[in-house]
């Protein structure tokens, strides 16, 4: 278990590295000069120099990405005399928009695309999947049929049509909920809970389709298994059947598939930040990229591979625990 | 139940079919899986029922377990175990019966062994349903023993493997621990050796035999392997397109039989001592479907001797009927003579016939 772990590591590693270079490459890639931007319309080349040299771009890329890892692991100091600016490990170098930290822009943005997801994930795995294992359990009755089709409504809806449905009929329109809002868990733990409850509630909804028809085929197929029929033979009880024996085997694939999925929602949640108005992690990637602001959008894309990577060793490792088949190998 | 001292014998099967019916209702038509079953089996006894797929003996078996689906199967007819009538019998008193009076073995173990399960778990467990007071330590105990009975080395130590940490053969062994863990009096076993090498067959097969012995159990041995059934088999019964066509002790159904279907099981299987060189002779054609089986006898598309009888057996379903000899029961509208004839001018030098 332990090397099967520690080989995953190594494998995350050089993904990390592979994909750290080629984001850096961006900076390669655009057309304009960043310093141009930010240095603003009345420059001259002096100027321009200048800020290419504050900024450490002046340098060739090789040694630019060099810097780069070195911020990040050692901490690394930009430009020198007057403009000496030192930023301590782990630097990700400073937002070209306002000078902030990096650094500081994913703490104050994280939190807020981790309480989204989280919560949504709660609550679409548990209606997506207990939904599914009932409709198979009752396959072919009213119940079944209600739940697939709703979820089929759900699956084909989009987030920025459904969340302003929600939003119109529990804010405006009636006045359940206020308007979202992040309040910090520790600040507040209800004010947390009242303001994300629409986007739980949107991404719960939507998201539940998937889960609810895959749950509801797992299961179907893990019925028909021979194991199952064992367990009934042996004369356990029809609840001790579904829940130990065909639930146990059902809910493997659902493991995978949750775990890349939150991974992956992770990374950031666009459009649930933008329609409830939330900053969130993808809010700021999609500015970044607006303004060229390069040192934020490499920031952030590392950021969500590094949860795509590590979302993919926990879901090894949880596969592991769960079927003992695979750790021999 | 009362046992009188004197009817030891006079007991009576401990399994009784009459007359079963399995039918399933499908959006193509109705399914007749088994369309009129009779059969017993006492204690310490082996019932083999043969066939070709589909010809009704797992859904048999599986009725008298009561493992099919309520809303999908219609069973009618009686099905006798220990003396309870189990058709119509509430769904939580048949379980009850299920792995404690009465146990499957299936036929591939590693599909009907729960992979994320240790084995030892799935056995212990299966004991626990049925004594809700043992403890756990009890239960492992049990199963180690049970492990051990079976032939399984080391039983304490593979207690705690999975299904895939062991051979098909101590898989199959296994399952058998499982099946006899609550020491039932009625075992089913659905071909039991298909899935296993030919060495390992025969161990099975032996095993099976001397837990019979020690048990008195009543044993059903599903299966389309003559060879398995001349092998452990007290009685056979020969099925076809959900019907019994032919029944009666091996020696009778093997030796003698009567019916043109059992005779081209028989031509169709070689044999170890018989001429390399002599063709075998397969049963032309494929199983009927049971949605539309053949009028008449079910067999006669398939049956070289059919047109002996004018149009009969186009229109009659045969009945099973007792031939001369007592026990043994063909139903075929061919006149004894005749049949006794053909299978000694014809059949008797072919496969394992002989």
């Amino acid at each position: 278990m332990f090397r099967f772990v520690l080989r995953r590591l190594v494998v995350a590693a050089v993904t990390l590295a592979v994909i750290s270079l080629v984001t850096f490459g961006l900076f390669f890639a655009v057309p304009s000069s960043p310093a141009k931007v930010m240095c603003g319309k009345n420059c001259t080349t002096e100027d321009i120099a200048q800020v290419e040299q504050r900024l450490g771009i002046d340098q060739p890329l090789p040694r630019q990405y060099a810097d780069f890892v070195k911020g990040v692991f050692v901490g690394r100091t930009y430009g020198s005399g007057d403009f000496r600016q030192d930023c301590p490990a782990p630097c990700l170098g400073y937002s070209f928009r306002n000078n902030q930290p990096v650094t500081e822009i994913i703490t104050q943005r994280l939190p807020v695309t981790l309480s989204i997801v989280f919560g949504g994930a709660v609550l679409w795995l548990a209606l997506g999947i207990s939904l599914g294992m009932v409709s198979a359990l009752r396959r072919g009755t009213v119940f079944d049929r209600a739940a697939i089709g709703i979820t089929l409504a759900g699956a084909s809806m989009q987030v920025y049509f459904f969340g302003l449905v929600l939003l119109y009929l529990l804010v405006y329109a009636t006045g359940l909920l206020p308007f979202p809002s992040y309040t910090p868990l520790t600040e507040n733990p209800a004010r947390w809970a009242v303001g994300l409850l629409l986007p739980w509630m949107t991404l719960g909804f939507l998201n539940s389709a998937l889960y609810a028809r895959l749950s509801r085929a797992q299961m179907l197929e893990t019925l028909s298994e021979d194991f199952v029929r064992t367990a009934r033979a042996k004369g356990l009880s029809t609840r001790q059947v579904h829940t130990r024996h065909a639930l146990r085997a059902a809910i493997t694939p659902i493991v995978t598939i949750a775990g890349l999925d939150i991974g992956t929602s992770l990374g950031g949640t666009f459009i649930t930040e933008t329609i409830f108005g939330l900053q969130g992690l993808g809010k700021a990637t999609v500015e970044a990229v607006q303004f060229l602001n390069l040192p934020v959008v490499m920031a952030t894309v590392l950021l969500a591979a590094v949860f795509i990577v590590v979302a993919n060793i926990v879901v090894d490792v949880l596969y592991a625990v769960i079927d003992p088949r695979v750790r021999l190998n | 139940m009362v046992k009188l001292p004197a009817s030891r014998s006079g007991e009576g099967p401990y399994l009784r079919v009459k007359d079963l019916r399995v039918r399933f209702d499908t959006e193509d038509g109705v399914v007749r899986a088994v369309d009129g079953v009779s059969f017993s089996v006492e204690r310490g006894r082996t019932l083999g029922i043969v066939g070709e797929s589909g010809s009704g003996k797992s859904v048999t078996s599986l009725a008298i377990l009561g493992l099919h689906n309520a809303k999908r199967a219609t069973i009618s007819g009686e099905i006798s175990v220990g003396g309870r009538q189990l058709v119509g019998l509430p769904e939580e008193e048949v379980r009850r019966l299920r792995g404690r009076d009465m146990a499957m073995i299936f036929q591939d173990p590693l599909s009907a062994l729960h992979p994320y399960y240790t084995v030892g778990r799935q056995i212990a467990e299966a004991y626990r349903v049925h004594h809700p007071r043992a403890g756990r330590r009890e239960a492992r105990g049990r199963a180690v023993e049970m492990l051990g009975r079976v032939g399984i080395p080391q039983p304490g130590k593979r207690f705690d493997q999975y299904p895939h940490e062991f051979s098909g053969g101590m898989r199959q062994r296994a399952m058998i621990a499982m099946a006899l863990v609550n020491d039932p009096d009625l075992l089913i076993a659905d071909e039991p050796t298909t899935a296993l090498d030919v060495t390992v067959q025969a161990q099975i097969l032996d095993l099976l035999e001397d837990l019979q012995q020690e048990f008195q159990s009543a044993i059903i041995l599903i299966t389309h392997d003559l060879g398995v059934v001349s092998q452990v088999a007290d009685d056979v019964l020969v099925m076809y397109g959900g019907r019994a066509v032919e029944h009666g002790s091996v020696e009778q159904v093997l030796r003698r039989p009567q019916h043109p279907y059992t005779w081209g099981l028989l031509s169709s299987v070689p044999s170890l001592h018989g001429d390399a060189d002599a063709d075998l002779v397969p049963i032309k054609g494929n199983p009927p479907s049971l949605i539309n089986l053949p009028s008449g006898c079910a067999f006669h598309p398939r049956c070289r001797y059919a047109d002996r009888n004018g149009d009969r057996s186009r229109t009659d379903v045969p009945e099973l009927r007792q031939v001369v000899e007592r026990g043994h029961l063909v139903a075929c509208h061919l006149p004894e003579a005749a049949r006794q004839r053909i299978y000694r001018d014809e059949i008797a030098q072919v496969g394992v016939a002989r």
